[in-house]
């Protein structure tokens, strides 16, 4: 077990370390009244020692402390699943939001690189074993350890001797819980792994079934998934098994304690040493003796997950977040002036991408970004917007070396809307008023009126408050790129980033994005990834692109006369037929 | 009863299984019992062999019941793992024969948590109801007789106490259960957040948005910590209060129980044995408690099971005598969509090798028309002809077999580039699959990776780009060499040199190809020109011709070339 991880996780506990301190005291007043409560019970039957020697006064005695004994055991039980819920919980809401922090501070290159399954199930998977992990430590780690250490004590207490059988065949149990776990922790492995393995062969069989049909794979299919069925058979008739061997093992254990304890206890209550009450007690201790034993084992498996999830999210934690400059500049009215000097990135080192790109860009002015699919025009824009840093060079933005400003201040710069839209689970107005969460309703609508969103949004049926489920499920493509356009219109930036629509928008549509993005152009510094010729004849500048390289730049007729890539693109349009 | 179908062939397995258990449970039962007899026959009378005879009794009882307890596992192992397998691979056959709609309707990711997380449901109900079920009931009620042997009086103890423990699990239980399923929706939530923050993390950025969306998160987490609370609140109370209930009978017992041995009518031994027996019945009631919520999340799962198996495809083949003489026809065919009118009356004919352009807007019925094609979907009216023969008429694999089809989504598989090459044809040679590549413009990468054809393709092809992929199942369509190619608006991800290049090479095989395309620039040279507009064909011709004669078609045409491109 990973200390270093155990010990990073308990300081989570430091804000909420009185429901710690409390839960173990409770947990001790617990065990305590427990396991006094056999005593007493023990003590309780000794006084009925035979017909017309029974002490009423006696009996009534032993059943007020019973009583009492069992008020006190169950208040504090009580009270420590409380304690012990509000700890875990408290716990887990905090490890999810700072997590989640770092999400939103760790740098793109990480995020990017990473796969989102994986980072979802980290922020819900994990920490929710974490804190089912967590939350039987508190409740039965101690506990557990309280009730041995109680139990062999009060069993000391009554009679060394049978308590000495007792603890002798401990090391039985243990013995047979930790050859059981193992086994079983094997099989489990090997069972998650193959179940594992049937999710992801049906995810994509079914997924994708129309493909199926279309090829006639069914048959094929069938019997794949059959072999895969007959492995998960075979491995869960075994780790089932195992697994359920567990309850009756340690029963069987618990039982060898029990007779023993009756046969020993029996034999000294005739030799006088003893009496059937504190036999009866002690036969109570040895039916639950295993317990403990069975629930530590427990939690040292949840704990074991626990820790494991924990060192996942840990690792998350000690990422690299993007720091920002200590100074940093601003610009007093932005113009939109881009100068690009000499600038070299890749996004790993022994594949260079831009290498020494230069490029000046006058205020007003438009940048076509042209080049097949997969060129890296991405790259371009995650420059630009600093989502990513160049390894050498600087780009100025009225003068200012964008590396001196915060990142937020110089994305406030820029309008971006690009083809793969993102909405979130809000209403519309809200989704348009992300940029300027002060925007009055006219705003709002006088943005979307401009985007060409207006028409749609009212004739939807709550109008701008229709509520955009995750990732505007309930939207087409189209309206979902006038709204992202709509959000840019509030906010009025100098600077535009733009994508233009390659298909699976219909043709009216299409005219509207393309009129809102004229409207939005005029007058501010602009780069649009380009797809229609008209765009790109008009620009002021294009940059070709290809294989995530910068090959060439300059306007339409400069680019043409080169007779270069671009001019074969251009004409690839014509020649064929 | 489905279920019984799936037990059936293991019954006799199950049997064993449930038998076992009982007598494991007998003997679990016999042992207060027996201690009773050492209490006050061997203590009472001082007879020390007695209390080794009984003694050896005990460790016999346990290891016989041991013994059974084993064999019970592993039948019950046996029989739910069997029964839950069974059931997958009948599901997975059924679902693998079902109607695109039927898919459409219930959705992918619920068939496969039916066929996943459902089953294992089922299978551990199925265990538990070997192993368990039958032993709690039968340890409460056997502890009820025992005690009621022991003497009639005290045995009423037993009956009131009894209800009143199932009356408050049962409480707690049902109260708890709702709430949890709340909690389980909050922590889709939060994990709904998480995701928007992951997909849209540039747009976050560029918006500066980080801060509120933090404060947006926790609220999240922090409505789902006081959901957490509140149920913990509730089930906090359930241990201590059985553990009341419990020993409050076991006052009873004793107070009751002297009363009984100071008049005579009660030993003390059986005392110890009532009290023993109390104590067995709380253990047992948590136990059922623990089946009841394993059988109610089953009964769920089982109806989503259910109703998988419950669906048989419509379509299949059915007589259908009538013949024409066309390649390919459609007559009056009308279709609508869960309801919702997709195509209408549309009519048209197409002769052997020729390509056809389908054009429209979002939503006017382009992909829907092609995929009557190859009955992916029956037409509700209408008929359509494949070489003369109504495709109703054809074997659905014959008719599958003489279409390739290309979707929208560029889906490749888990696999090899050859093995998914060889989808439509198991046994294509390399040089097959190569050809097809050359036609797709797929050649040159796939011969620049390292693998070549032995290229390991991840889940969903997630380790090319959005047009190589599409290049390849554009391949993996010809590698049929299908007499009908559809190519539904498989383009959209090529640049437009490549996409010209395609449409020149396709142009070399002989095969009749449908085109469906929002880009006037792929459909433009086809020899026939559909224009799709709701549901209903606005106009049918050449692109010269629609120029000329089609209002919608010329919209569509300006807005999209450059002026001397449509020329």
């Amino acid at each position: 077990m990973n200390m270093k991880v155990l010990k990073r996780l308990l300081t989570f506990c430091k804000p909420y370390l009185k429901y710690l301190y409390l839960a173990l005291l409770f947990s001790a007043f617990h065990i305590i009244f427990t396991l006094l409560t056999p005593i007493l019970i023990g003590q309780g039957v000794d006084l009925l020692v035979g017909v017309h020697q029974v002490d009423f006064d006696l009996l009534k005695l032993s059943i007020i402390y019973i009583f009492i004994s069992v008020l006190l055991s169950s208040l504090f039980q009580w009270l420590l699943m409380k304690m012990s819920n509000q700890l875990t919980y408290h716990i887990t809401r905090d490890l999810r939001n700072c997590l989640f922090q770092q999400y939103s501070s760790l740098h793109l290159s990480f995020v990017d690189s990473s796969s989102h399954g994986d980072l979802m199930s980290r922020m819900i998977n994990d920490i929710d074993l974490i804190g089912d992990g967590l939350l039987q430590g508190f409740t039965n780690l101690f506990s557990g350890i309280m009730t041995i250490i109680g139990t062999i004590g009060f069993m000391m207490y009554i009679s060394v001797s049978i308590a000495s059988v007792v603890i002798v065949l401990t090391p039985l149990s243990l013995v047979v819980a930790s050859i059981i776990a193992n086994k079983t922790y094997k099989y489990f492995q090997e069972q998650l792994a193959l179940r594992g393995e049937m999710g992801g062969y049906v995810e994509e069989m079914i997924g994708h079934q129309k493909i199926v049909k279309a090829f006639g794979y069914e048959d094929e299919n069938i019997k794949r998934f059959k072999e895969i069925n007959q492995k998960v058979h075979v491995s869960g008739v075994k780790s089932q098994f195992l697994g359920a061997l567990v309850n009756p093992s340690t029963r069987v254990v618990n039982n060898i304690v029990y007779a023993s304890v009756c046969i020993f206890g029996a034999l000294q209550v005739v030799s006088g040493h003893f009496s059937v009450g504190a036999l009866s007690s002690f036969l109570t201790y040895a039916n639950q003796y295993t317990k403990p034993f069975n629930e530590i084992s427990n939690v040292f498996t949840e704990l074991q997950t626990a820790i494991a999830c924990a060192s996942r999210v840990f690792d998350l934690l000690d990422e690299d977040i993007i720091h920002e400059v200590e100074n940093p500049q601003m610009i007093e009215s932005p113009q939109g002036n881009i100068d690009i000097q000499q600038v070299y990135f890749s996004y790993q080192e022994d594949q260079k991408l831009i290498e020494n790109f230069s490029l000046q860009v006058k205020s007003g002015e438009t940048v076509a970004i042209v080049g097949p699919t997969g060129c890296g025009k991405t790259t371009f824009i995650n420059l630009l917007m600093r989502f990513y840093d160049p390894q050498m060079g600087h780009i100025y933005i009225d003068g200012v070396d964008i590396k001196n400003m915060t990142r937020d201040y110089l994305r406030s710069l820029y309008g971006m809307v690009l083809q793969d839209t993102w909405l979130f689970h809000g209403t519309i107005k809200e989704n348009i008023a992300y940029g300027k969460k002060d925007a009055t309703d006219e705003e709002i609508i006088e943005a979307a009126k401009n985007a060409h969103a207006h028409k749609f949004i009212i004739q939807l049926k709550d109008g701008y408050d229709t509520v955009v489920s995750e990732d505007g499920g309930n939207l087409s493509q189209g309206q979902k790129q006038l709204l992202c356009i709509a959000r840019i219109m509030l906010v009025k930036p100098p600077m535009l980033i733009l994508d233009e629509a390659t298909s699976s928008i219909d043709t009216r549509t299409e005219k509207q994005i393309q009129d809102a993005f004229d409207l939005m152009m005029k007058g501010r510094t602009t780069f649009i990834v380009a797809h229609r010729l008209s765009t790109i004849q008009k620009a002021d500048k294009i940059i070709v692109m290809n294989q995530g390289h910068i090959i060439e730049q300059g306007n339409h007729q400069e680019l043409l006369e080169k007779q270069g890539f671009y001019h074969h693109l251009y004409y690839s349009q014509f020649d064929l037929g | 009863m489905l279920w019984y179908k799936y037990i059936k062939p293991f019954r006799k397995q199950a049997i064993i299984g449930f038998l076992f258990k009982m007598t494991e449970a007998f003997f679990e039962l016999m042992v207060p019992l027996v201690v009773a007899q050492i209490i006050d026959y061997g203590i009472g009378q001082n007879d020390k062999p007695y209390i080794w005879k009984m003694g050896i009794l005990l460790f016999i009882l346990t290891f016989v019941g041991y013994g059974c307890a084993l064999v019970c596992q592993y039948f019950a192992s046996y029989t739910s793992q069997s029964f839950g397998t069974l059931m997958r691979n009948d599901m997975y056959e059924v679902i693998n024969r079902y109607d695109y709609e039927d898919i459409d309707r219930i959705g992918t990711p619920s068939l496969i948590t039916r066929i996943t997380n459902d089953v294992v449901q089922l299978q551990l109900a199925v265990a538990m109801a070997i192993r368990l079920v039958s032993r709690s009931p039968f340890l409460i009620i056997g502890s009820l007789i025992m005690a009621f042997r022991i003497n009639v009086q005290m045995a009423i103890i037993f009956v009131v106490t009894a209800p009143l423990l199932a009356i408050c699990i049962y409480f707690v239980v049902s109260k708890s259960m709702p709430m949890y399923l709340k909690i389980q929706k909050q922590l889709d939530k939060v994990s709904l957040v998480c995701r928007e923050n992951l997909t849209g993390i540039r747009v976050i950025r560029a918006f500066s948005r980080q801060k509120e969306e933090n404060k947006r998160f926790q609220d999240m987490t922090e409505k789902q910590k006081d959901m957490q609370v509140e149920v913990g609140r509730l089930s906090a109370l359930l241990n201590p209060i059985t553990n009341i209930i419990v020993n409050m009978a076991i006052i009873v017992i004793l107070y009751v129980g002297g009363i009984r041995i100071n008049v005579g009518t009660l030993t003390q031994g059986e005392v110890v044995a009532l009290i023993n027996y109390m104590n067995q019945i709380l253990l047992s009631m948590f136990v059922f408690a623990n089946v009841i919520v394993i059988f109610n999340k089953a009964s769920a799962s089982y109806k989503r099971i259910e109703e998988v198996l419950s669906i048989s495809p419509q379509i299949m083949k059915e007589e259908n005598k009538e013949d024409r003489d066309t390649f390919l026809s459609f007559e009056h065919v009308s279709f609508a969509y869960q309801g919702n009118i997709a195509l209408q009356d549309i009519t048209f004919e197409i002769n052997e090798n020729e390509t056809i352009g389908i054009i429209g807007g979002t939503g006017s019925g382009k992909s829907t028309l092609v995929n009557l094609i190859p009955r992916f979907y029956d037409s509700q009216k209408g008929h359509i002809f494949i070489k003369g023969k109504a495709i109703q008429s054809y074997d659905l694999k014959e008719l599958r077999h003489m279409i390739g089809i290309v979707p929208q989504k560029a889906v490749l598989f888990k696999g090899t580039l050859r093995e998914n090459m060889q989808w439509g044809k198991q046994d294509a040679s390399d040089e097959e699959i190569w050809k097809a590549l050359e036609l797709a413009q797929a050649s040159s990468f796939v011969r620049e990776l390292d693998d070549g054809l032995d290229t390991m393709i991840v889940q969903d092809g997630k380790n090319l780009s959005g047009g190589q992929r599409q290049r390849l199942t554009i391949a993996r369509a010809l590698v049929k060499n299908p007499e009908i190619l559809i190519l539904d608006d498989s383009a959209s991800a090529l640049d437009f040199a490549t996409d010209a290049a395609l449409r020149k090479s396709l142009k070399t095989i002989q095969s009749t190809i449908f085109i469906v395309s929002q880009r006037v620039s792929s459909i433009m040279h086809a020899d026939k020109i559909i224009v799709l507009s709701h549901g209903e064909v606005v106009d049918m011709g050449n692109h010269q011709y629609l120029l000329e004669n089609c209002d919608i078609y010329k919209e569509i045409a300006h807005s999209q070339l450059a002026e001397e491109e449509t020329l």
